[in-house]
């Protein structure tokens, strides 16, 4: 099956400057990253603070012009289309930012938010605005007189499905996700995240995920991919990545997850600058198992459907097993079955017809 | 027997608003011991930082403040004027969770900590500097004497942390509290950090105060914990029980809402509705709106009752087993 999203060797680089705005040297934001998001799928997009994945997810959109590399949609190379059809093209892609207080403008009443997008390519005729808007509502978990209101008398959660509605609005076909539930409190983001399984599911959205949160990925995601100071260390199924990891940066995100009761000795150091990465392997300063020729030599990304970008993938010790002690069991489980019903969902709502 | 380091007594903190008076934290129990780290955990608005500025006495002057705050067994709240003067940085220190908010960008990371030994302990500024490199090595910083010589805007974000840690460790005070210190950190960072805590608090037998959000952080590195939830505490135990027979609904719920990295896919817990609004709480049970075990006895306010060994909890429906069997 082709691709929805493809990209290719996809870089960009930001020029830093001194104070007397001379070129410094690049930022490799983004360093010859590829990767295909099949229809219908979900692919999450972790690392830390600065690897580029926030970078990543708008070239996707070409929301940022790449330097090198191409980036498909639908087997159509964004970078060649012209404006004009690039903004028709926006009809399908669409993007969820973190913070819900600054992504809505505070001048908009939410039916005007929602009803932009409508407006802009002429999806419903004339009139017809309100009823969808209505339906979008419902459709994340609002109830239908929120349209008149203003984004300041929503809180965060709500906010955020305000602004998961307008990306709806147009009918996408890719949403992609940057750190979509990271500004919310633990009740209120599991709230959003069972929001967002459904929504996938039932609009057979495809969806790019980007997070630093992999028990979110976990909830989430298909598939994962891994980046670190600008590239893609590891690829592959979640249920793969999570339970067998290849890469030793995987691991050690893995490992450093609180709550896993393993008190792991947590790798040392700090991302290195991604303005002068490391030669070689760009994870071998903090990498415990690290070789000559890790130092020497940048290794490919390789494996097929679960690939690591490790010289030593083959010879790595067994990742530890990561099993959080069950500590409620059957007690907790059956008592939290109490809090699992599923908010009231209307049958189908069309957003997608 | 010897005074806990700290005991909190019915603490009542009440802000004015424009619309009315706002009690943020509404009798609030606990103590720590030398040695010992209770965390406080719950979502935005519970009180939990609240709870922490008013054990510092950093809170706005205005603010209404009741109860009893006692380090060491001597009381701070009611003593008129600067019962904190000479005590904050010596005997109670405090770490906040944004380092570049906290250090002073026009001295460098060894100055700042040096100023703390020169002012508490009288220490010569030489003699300062060179006990300010030795905590800046002591909290792992690699080339100390070379960093001691840095601006905060020269460091990390995992670096400014430690700096901060130095600086509040550098008295060995007696409480320390950390408020989310490690949550604008990257993951990997946030595990050094609190390794190293956990490391210098059983060198040092200080009593911690970790103020989180983040339940995995609690499993990992708290021996008490006390739940809290608008205003309140919802429930208090040993952090093992808390995890293995949570006793208050709200803390089911929250369990179940953090997204765990073992199991797989799936959906989560989730608990309805928002939070109240502090001016105007509900009666009673101020979960009861969000709970699904909630009748109408919950409009009467449940106190914190015990239900085991140093738990307890402020429900009706506790021990909850009984709702397993209707």
């Amino acid at each position: 099956m082709t691709a929805l999203l493809e990209l290719a060797e996809v870089a960009r680089h930001f020029p830093v400057r001194d104070a007397l705005g001379r070129a410094r040297g690049a930022v490799r934001a983004v360093d010859g990253v590829s990767l295909a998001v099949p229809p219908g799928s979900v692919l999450a997009i972790v690392g830390e603070s600065g690897c580029g994945k926030s970078t990543l997810g708008r070239l996707a959109l070409r929301l940022i012009e790449p330097d090198a590399g191409a980036i498909r949609f639908l087997g159509e190379d964004l970078r060649a289309l012209s404006p004009r059809a690039l903004r028709a093209r926006r009809r399908d892609m669409q993007m969820i930012f973190q913070d819900p207080f600054a992504s809505l403008d505070p001048r908009m009443t939410v039916e005007d938010a929602i009803a932009e997008p409508l407006r802009l390519h002429r999806i419903v005729p004339r009139g017809g605005e309100r009823a969808r808007v209505a339906e979008l509502l419902e459709r994340v978990g609002l109830r239908p007189e929120a349209a008149r209101r203003w984004p300041h008398e929503f809180s965060g959660g709500q906010r955020q499905r305000i602004a998961i509605a307008r990306a709806l609005a147009s009918g996408p076909k890719l949403v992609i996700g940057d750190e979509p539930v990271s500004a919310l409190d633990v009740s209120v983001q599991a709230q959003v995240v069972n929001l967002l399984r459904d929504l996938i599911r039932d609009l057979g959205l495809t969806f790019v995920l980007i997070s630093h949160d992999l028990g979110v990925v976990r909830h989430i995601a298909d598939r994962v991919a891994v980046m670190y100071l600008g590239r893609i260390v590891e690829e592959g199924p979640a249920a793969e990545v999570f339970a067998d990891p290849r890469h030793p940066y995987t691991r050690a995100l893995l490992a450093a997850v609180p709550g896993m009761g393993a008190k792991a000795v947590p790798i040392e150091g700090d991302p290195p600058s991604p303005i002068a990465p490391p030669p070689g392997c760009r994870f071998h300063p903090r990498c415990p198992h690290a070789e000559a020729l890790c130092r020497a030599e940048a290794p490919p990304l390789a494996g097929g459907a679960h690939a690591a970008a490790c010289h030593l993938q083959s010879r790595l010790p067994p990742p530890p097993v990561l099993r959080g002690p069950d500590r409620g069991g059957e007690r907790l489980r059956r008592l939290q079955s109490f809090f699992g019903a599923p908010a009231p969902q209307p049958e189908t709502t069309g957003i997608n017809a | 027997m010897r005074p806990p380091v700290l005991e909190v007594i019915g603490l009542t903190v009440e802000f004015a608003t424009d619309r009315g008076p706002l009690r943020a934290v509404d009798g609030v129990s606990f103590r720590v011991g030398a040695g010992e780290t209770l965390a406080v955990v719950g979502e935005s608005g519970c009180g939990k930082s609240v709870t922490s500025l008013a054990i510092m006495g950093l809170l706005p002057p205005g603010t209404r403040l009741g109860g009893a705050v006692r380090l060491l067994g001597e009381e701070l709240l009611g003593q008129p004027g600067r019962a904190w003067q000479g005590r904050r940085g010596r005997d109670l220190a405090m770490i906040f969770q944004e380092p570049m908010t906290s250090l002073n960008p026009a001295f460098t990371a060894g100055e700042q900590v040096a100023e703390a030994l020169r002012l508490h302990e009288g220490l010569a500024p030489r003699a300062a500097m060179d006990r300010a490199v030795e905590m800046l090595a002591r909290v792992r910083i690699p080339e100390a004497a070379r960093r001691a010589r840095q601006y905060p805007h020269q460091l990390s974000g995992g670096m400014r942390q430690r700096v901060m840690i130095a600086m509040a460790l550098a008295c060995r005070p007696r409480l320390l509290i950390a408020d989310e210190p490690t949550t604008a950190l990257d993951v990997t960072v946030q595990a050094q950090i609190l390794a190293l805590l956990d490391e210098l608090k059983r060198e040092t037998g200080t009593a911690v105060v970790l103020i989180t959000h983040d339940l995995g952080v609690v499993a990992d590195h708290a021996d008490r914990v006390a739940v809290m939830y608008a205003g309140r505490i919802a429930e208090t135990a040993p952090a093992d029980t808390l995890f293995a027979r949570p006793e208050h609904p709200y803390t089911v719920g929250l369990l179940g809402a953090v997204p765990a990295i073992e199991g797989g896919a799936g959906r989560l817990a989730s608990i309805e509705g928002t939070v109240p609004d502090l001016r105007r709480p509900p009666p009673g049970c101020r979960f009861a709106p969000r709970c699904p075990f909630a009748g109408r006895d919950c409009e009467a306010q449940p106190p914190l009752a015990e239900v085991g060994a140093g738990h307890a909890a402020a429900c009706w429906r506790a021990p909850l087993d009984r709702m397993l069997a209707a």
